[in-house]
């Protein structure tokens, strides 16, 4: 089932072109992998799904996102709502200068949820799916800046869970961390897709192959091709995927 | 091999050369440093020593003079029965104007810039007027005082009058501190907070305001504390040096701790300069619990 469709857009940073022409179709509850080399547009065309870039000065926009079928960059679109369903995590863990309990409860107060014993469960579930509980269980009232960089950045991944997204984008999130937290998160991200569906930017090609059911290699803010990844890594049509993912250039 | 060991010889030669060379610019580099040393910390030691000399003298001259009259009284023709008490409640009367006024108006002005208008023709436009505004020199402000609201509002020599000149004196002090505070706040709290489906206002209040909200109280403590020492602009809006009644009222006539000590210090008996020397002290004093406030405020909401 496709949830996201991605049709004929262009992006441009004043009259920087870039994305160019991207089309793609992302599967529900599945993991969608973007790669290519730095500076190719995946950061980009992931804050597209979110309008996270509609805070960047003069960026303008062709052509049409479609999530569930409605297109996000219509008039009417409730840019907020839009948010609430699309999470996203960050390449470097962001937490506020809040307590972990603050810090995951921030989205659902935000949305209107003031009930304390609702929101005690919201924290502990979206402390749960991001396998963090039994780490901070007993302090949730400390600071989140005591943690170490992967319990923060599982941290980011609770608290974006925690307003019940459909869609988690995730842009680079383990580019900063130690090999033993990124495999952390990975297994994390494997668990999750059985209930969301992820995007996840990555610089490391082991990483997609590891992680991911499809594949998009991006280049130059192009969309070279996109697969399932078992075939894209083993068996690429385009030379360019060929040269990248054998790592003659990139 | 007759080439080869001529050529050893030489290279080593070179090489004990710049050795030297590099030995000799290394002392001389030693030496400098040396020098500067000294020269800064002879600077520094200048420094303390004229402040201590300063504090000194006025503990000298007015601390027999400060005892609980001193703050029970009013001023008088007799120096033995001077005390700050009208000016020290004027001072008082200000800072409570003052301090909520320029606080609110301060910081919606730098979350406006900041947050709302940022890197637009009006925000340049009022940057670059708030920057120069906090140049200029306070005696300008006393005289914008006196034309606006002394004599535009009929607000006449009053506590009011004196404490919305010296809104305007701290303002733009006060709105830049702010916007450094504000500006200190990283873009990634921000992302995060929008990335969660926040809007803007919820954004300020819930991630913006409470990280910057230590830096723009210590600001404007600091601030604040530069407008009690101000003389120049009370005396030019009016306020008087002797007075004998506490104020009742916003429109009360009313003295101000620095106009006090300056009067007394220019009467012609020595002992008026020993009453000068003790409103000082109190007047130091102030300043300091200011600033230990600040610091105080600053360690307690720094975020952890
Ligand atoms: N805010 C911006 N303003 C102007 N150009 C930008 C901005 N962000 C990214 N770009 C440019 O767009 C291109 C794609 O950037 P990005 O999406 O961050 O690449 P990636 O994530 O693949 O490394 C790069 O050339 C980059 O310089
Ligand atoms: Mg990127």
């Amino acid at each position: 089932m496709t949830i996201v469709n991605i049709d004929q857009l262009h992006l441009y940073y004043g009259t920087f072109h870039a994305l160019k022409n991207i089309n793609m179709n992302i599967n529900e509850k599945s993991i969608t992998a973007f790669i290519g080399p730095s500076g190719c547009g995946k950061s980009t065309l992931l804050r597209t799904l979110n309008r996270m870039n509609d805070m960047i000065k003069g960026v303008r926009i062709e052509g049409s996102v479609n999530i569930k079928g409605e297109n996000i960059y219509a008039q009417d679109v409730n840019v907020e709502l839009l948010r609430k369903e699309i999470g996203m995590v960050f390449q470097q863990p962001n937490p506020f200068p809040k307590s972990i309990y603050e810090n995951v409860a921030y989205g659902s107060k935000i949305h209107g949820i003031t009930n304390r014993k609702q929101l005690d469960e919201i924290v502990e579930t979206s402390l749960k799916n991001a396998a963090l509980w039994d780490e901070v269980k007993d302090d949730l009232k400390k600071s989140a800046y005591g943690l170490s960089g992967g319990q923060q950045q599982r941290l980011c991944i609770a608290r974006a869970l925690a307003v019940n997204p459909e869609i988690l984008l995730m842009d680079e999130p383990t580019s900063a961390l130690d090999p033993i937290s990124t495999l952390k998160i990975e297994e994390l991200i494997q668990d999750l897709k059985q209930r969301y569906t992820i995007v996840i930017v990555t610089h490391n090609m082991q990483q997609a192959a590891r992680v991911s059911d499809e594949t998009a290699f991006f280049l130059n803010g192009e969309v070279i091709e996109m697969d399932d990844t078992a075939t894209l890594f083993s068996n690429p049509n385009d030379q360019k995927t060929e040269d990248y993912i054998s790592g003659r250039f990139g | 091999m007759n080439g080869s060991t001529s050529v050893s010889n030489t290279s080593i030669n070179n090489n004990e050369k710049t050795d030297k060379q590099q030995l000799k610019h290394m002392m001389k580099r030693k030496r400098k440093n040396k020098f500067f040393h000294a020269v800064f910390f002879i600077s520094t030691l200048f420094g303390i020593a004229a402040l201590l000399l300063l504090l000194g003298q006025i503990l000298i001259q007015g601390l027999g003079w400060l005892n609980w009259d001193f703050f029970n009284n009013y001023s008088s023709r007799k120096p033995e029965n001077s005390g700050i008490k009208a000016a020290m409640v004027g001072t008082l009367w200000m800072i409570g104007i003052t301090a909520p006024l320029t606080f609110i108006i301060g910081v919606a002005t730098a979350l406006f810039l900041e947050e709302y208008a940022k890197d637009t023709w009006i925000s340049r436009v009022i940057q670059t007027n708030i920057s120069n505004l906090a140049g200029v020199p306070s005696i300008v402000y006393g005289l914008l005082g006196l034309t606006l609201f002394v004599r535009m509002l009929h607000l006449g020599p009053s506590i009011l009058a004196g404490a919305l000149t010296m809104t305007l004196l701290v303002l733009p002090i006060i709105i830049v501190a702010s916007q450094e505070a504000i500006r200190a706040v990283p873009v990634s709290q921000r992302h995060a907070s929008y990335a969660l489906g926040a809007n803007r206002w919820q954004t300020i209040v819930k991630v913006v305001l409470p990280s910057s909200f230590a830096g723009i109280l210590t600001g404007s403590i600091l601030s604040l504390s530069r407008a009690i020492g101000e003389t120049a602009p009370l005396i030019v809006i009016g306020a008087v040096a002797f007075i004998a009644r506490l104020p009742d009222g916003l429109l009360s006539k009313f003295t101000a701790m620095p106009i006090q000590i300056y009067t007394w210090s220019s009467q012609p008996q020595e002992e008026f300069h020993h009453v000068a020397g003790a409103g000082i002290i109190v007047l130091l004093f102030m300043l300091l619990a200011m600033n230990a406030l600040a610091i105080f405020l600053r360690n307690k909401y720094q975020r952890k």
